[in-house]
């Protein structure tokens, strides 16, 4: 399966005459592509059944359509080739929405077909129809519905063009399935004109020399490097300006491994839980270069307060993203591969020379108070259990930053994973950014491990994210697909948890998972290797030994249900305004911890910032206090009974408890 | 303020519904909309009013300039276009009063396009203030129900490429 070459576009079936079908998979052939993703039904069996001869695509099978575009999505982040799904009508159709929404907020290109009714029955609700092109207009970059098989060759053409070209996106095509039985000729054509889109690739070159200036005047700048310099392959230009002019840099999560962990003008990640050392540079920052990147409200905070003394440089391929959020003095409509190198050559040419020196200076000073861990500080309870933080530094460590992917689901390890896993590469660190998709993770980690067969791929996981997809471990299993799962098992939806804890007066609702399933059976049931690790001491062997397997491998790390992620920036709060951040200069201690414990309503803080939209419900104030007591009292047994009495006993929880 | 947006798109099933769906989904109210083909049949032209702040009507405009199917918009807020709507107004008219009702369209160059036993239906193209002028001045005798067409737009002179 995996040693199948890539084929350069093959167009011997030029001029020939075949089923629609036979040229939907012609189509793909022609364009490259050597694997789909997928899932029949009835009207895809036509598709299926021309895919059934093809020498070029492997078809992988996933087991939920859902997983199918998630890891037609990994395959296309992990390669930078367009990812393929392919679907039925209907429910089929419908499944691939998250998918579709999951790449279209992270701008990731993928071909999205899906069967449909035959024409004529088309809007009188004939059995599996929905209207996916309809349901998918907000989250698609385009979508075709196709009219008739003389437009077939053209539009997949142009879906690819699409998908791959400006800011990359998913495109839907729908294929009424009496085309796909209807006889054509195929041609596939050679070029492909849009006359109403036209992606902006270079960027103005007075803009760039606005930048140019901009960048010399600068006592403290910061390079802001988010995900487009990863689509764009800008990674070496950005290195390159960032070492001329000596310029620290901050990457969003979508932007990681687009700068090399070890450049030491790296300061890592930015923003709702970037380190607190980044935050203030970008606070205290006079110029902010946004390199392919959205300020997005998980990186700025309260917008207002954002940055204040900053001038901003935005560059970025989607002119839509300048202004959006924070008005850029000098925007560049552009590739950022083009305007960087641009960029760095006029520097070079106006013999700029670095002037951050006290700057630097400045962020080394904080980076070193304010570590992202630091031993003194043991979270939770008990000495003895896992520490999150290690197990990534752990698997950060045993791992060849040039040879392996990491891919995360949503969630708490989602944020660890990005604060503790040094990446050096572009397409080496894969996770849902923009729309924080649970149940992303896994497949994806799948597709992208089927598409660089030669990286070991390890999908962090939590135990609630992991199980939004876990039948896609058949598809891994079945197609012997290494693939790596290591599960940061708390039993429980640690973010929301953790939200609770933070802000809801630790009211859990809803958010207690319970040691179920046994991940360790499951993984056998799908013929897995597994282990479970509940040993601090264990942990450094358990990866290693997930690391050495040729077969997939779940490692389940128990840790504690009161870790919690920090630094935090509570949601509407200044990017400065850092709770929880370690402070080496007042003894090692979190600083700044909010007091959870405060008598008054455990809304009212949520409702000060939403406007009132969160409401106390008076009727079950009695149970909230009862819990707020006992918890008040010190007594954490009792406020555990409590909460048990309000949610349904489980037995392996309470044991362990006890 | 108010926006007139004029936007040239692929004349295709579920277009209309990509530039409205899209317009509506950042948030903005179409207070009056107007689709037909242009001089070029595979095109057609969407004339929108949208009421806005500059700032999220640029977001708009750039936002509408990344859908495939758009391809081109123009801005006529400030150009002094041509702007016009057509109304049909049903206006109550006892037969005493049919004749002052009539001197009012006539000096607006309206038309009496129907004539029942107790109202009048007119017809009536236009401007913003002059179908407001009149629509003001049939109140007093009671309108039964308007129609409009929603406004179309169209840039003077050479000022459109």
């Amino acid at each position: 399966m995996s040693e199948k070459q890539v084929k350069k576009p093959t167009f011997d079936k030029q001029g020939q005459t075949m089923s629609g079908a036979q040229a939907v998979v012609a189509s793909l052939e022609a364009e490259g592509v050597d694997t789909v993703f997928g899932y029949p039904g009835g009207q895809a069996i036509k598709i299926y059944d021309a895919l059934y001869d093809s020498d070029q695509i492997n078809h992988v099978l996933a087991r939920h359509e859902q997983g199918a575009v998630h890891e037609a999505d990994g395959y296309a982040r992990a390669t930078g080739r367009v990812g393929v799904a392919i679907v039925t009508s209907g429910p089929g159709a419908t499944n691939t929405v998250t998918g579709i929404a999951t790449a279209y907020m992270d701008s990731v290109p993928l071909v999205v077909i899906t069967g449909q009714v035959p024409r004529g029955v088309i809007g009188t609700d004939s059995f599996q129809e929905s209207d996916i092109v309809g349901i998918t207009m907000p989250v698609v970059k385009h979508s075709f519905l196709l009219q008739s098989t003389d437009e077939l060759t053209r539009t997949f053409r142009e879906a690819f063009h699409i998908a791959s070209t400006g800011r990359p996106g998913p495109v839907l095509i729908d294929v009424p399935s009496d085309l796909a039985s209807e006889e054509m000729l195929f041609v596939y054509p050679d070029s492909v004109s849009i006359p109403s889109y036209k992606p902006t690739y270079k960027g103005n070159a007075k803009q760039i020399r606005a930048a140019m200036k901009a960048i010399m005047e600068a006592k403290r700048p910061v390079l802001y490097v988010g995900g487009g310099v990863i689509s764009s392959g800008a990674t070496d230009e950005v290195v390159e300006l960032a070492d001329y002019m000596q310029i620290p840099v901050v990457t969003t999560l979508m932007g990681k491994g687009a700068f090399p962990a070890s450049n030491p003008l790296d300061l890592g990640p930015v923003g709702m839980h970037g380190a607190k050392y980044s935050n203030l540079a970008m606070t205290e920052s006079d110029l902010i270069v946004a390199i392919g990147a959205r300020f997005s409200d998980r990186v700025t905070g309260k917008v207002s307060e954002f940055a204040p003394a900053a001038r901003v440089i935005h560059i970025d391929i989607d002119p839509a993203e300048i202004g959006k959020i924070r008005d850029a003095e000098i925007p560049i409509v552009g590739d950022a591969k083009g305007v960087v190198s641009a960029l760095v050559s006029n520097l070079k040419k106006a013999e700029a020379k670095p002037q951050t020196a006290q700057w630097l200076e400045k962020l080394q000073a904080w980076q070193e108070r304010f570590p992202f861990y630091h031993p003194h500080v043991v979270e939770g309870e008990e000495a003895g259990t896992i520490v999150p933080e290690l197990v990534m530094t752990s698997l950060s460590e045993q791992l060849d930053p040039e040879k392996s992917i990491v891919v995360t689901e949503v969630g708490q390890h989602q944020m660890w994973a990005s604060q503790f896993i040094d990446r050096e590469v572009p397409r080496s660190f894969l996770s849902s950014g923009g729309l924080g998709t649970m149940g992303f993770g896994f497949p994806a980690a799948i597709g992208a491990a089927i598409g660089e067969p030669e990286k070991t791929v390890v999908c962090v996981a939590g135990d609630g994210s992991f199980q939004m997809n876990s039948q896609e471990m058949a598809t891994a299993s079945i197609n012997r697909v290494p693939v790596k799962v290591l599960i940061m098992d708390n039993r429980c939806l640690g973010m929301v948890h953790q939200w609770q804890k933070l802000f809801y007066h630790e009211r859990y609702s809803s958010t207690l998972l319970d040691a179920c399933p046994d991940f360790v059976k499951l993984a056998d049931a799908y013929g897995w290797r597994a282990r479970r690790v509940e040993d601090p001491a264990e942990v450094d062997d358990a990866i290693a030994e997930m690391l050495s397997s040729v077969d997939p491998y779940l490692l389940d790390v128990v840790i504690s249900r009161d870790q919690n992620v920090y630094p935090m920036v509570a949601p509407g709060k200044a990017l400065d305004d850092v709770m929880g951040a370690i402070d080496v200069a007042v003894g090692a201690v979190r600083t700044d911890m909010p007091n959870a414990k405060e008598p008054k309503s455990p809304c009212s803080k949520i409702d000060a910032q939403f406007g009132g939209r969160w409401e106390i419900d008076p009727e079950d104030v009695k149970e909230r206090l009862d819990v707020a007591q006992a918890v008040a009292q010190g007594d954490a047994l009792s406020a555990a009974e409590v909460l048990r009495a309000q949610t349904s006993a489980n037995t392996t929880w309470s044991a362990r408890e006890e | 303020m108010k926006h007139v947006l004029s936007v040239l798109v692929e004349n295709k099933p579920g277009v209309l519904s990509r530039v409205t769906g899209l317009i509506s989904r950042r948030g903005f109210n179409i207070e009056s909309l107007s689709v037909g083909p242009t001089e070029d049949p595979t095109m057609s032209r969407v004339t929108a009013i949208v009421k806005a702040d500059e700032v999220a009507y640029e977001q708009i405009t750039k936002q509408l300039h990344k859908l495939i199917s758009v391809y081109k918009i123009s801005d006529l807020t400030d150009e002094g276009a041509i702007e016009r709507e057509l109304v049909l107004f049903k206006v109550n008219a006892q037969p005493e009063r049919r004749n002052e009702i009539i001197e009012i369209a006539n000096v607006f160059r309206a038309k009496i396009v129907d004539v029942g036993r107790s109202s009048l239906t007119i017809e009536a193209t236009g401007d913003e203030s002059k179908l407001k002028g009149m629509e003001d001045l049939f109140r007093a005798y009671g309108i039964k129900e308007i129609i409009r067409t929603g406004k179309i737009a169209m840039s003077r002179n050479s000022k459109e490429q």
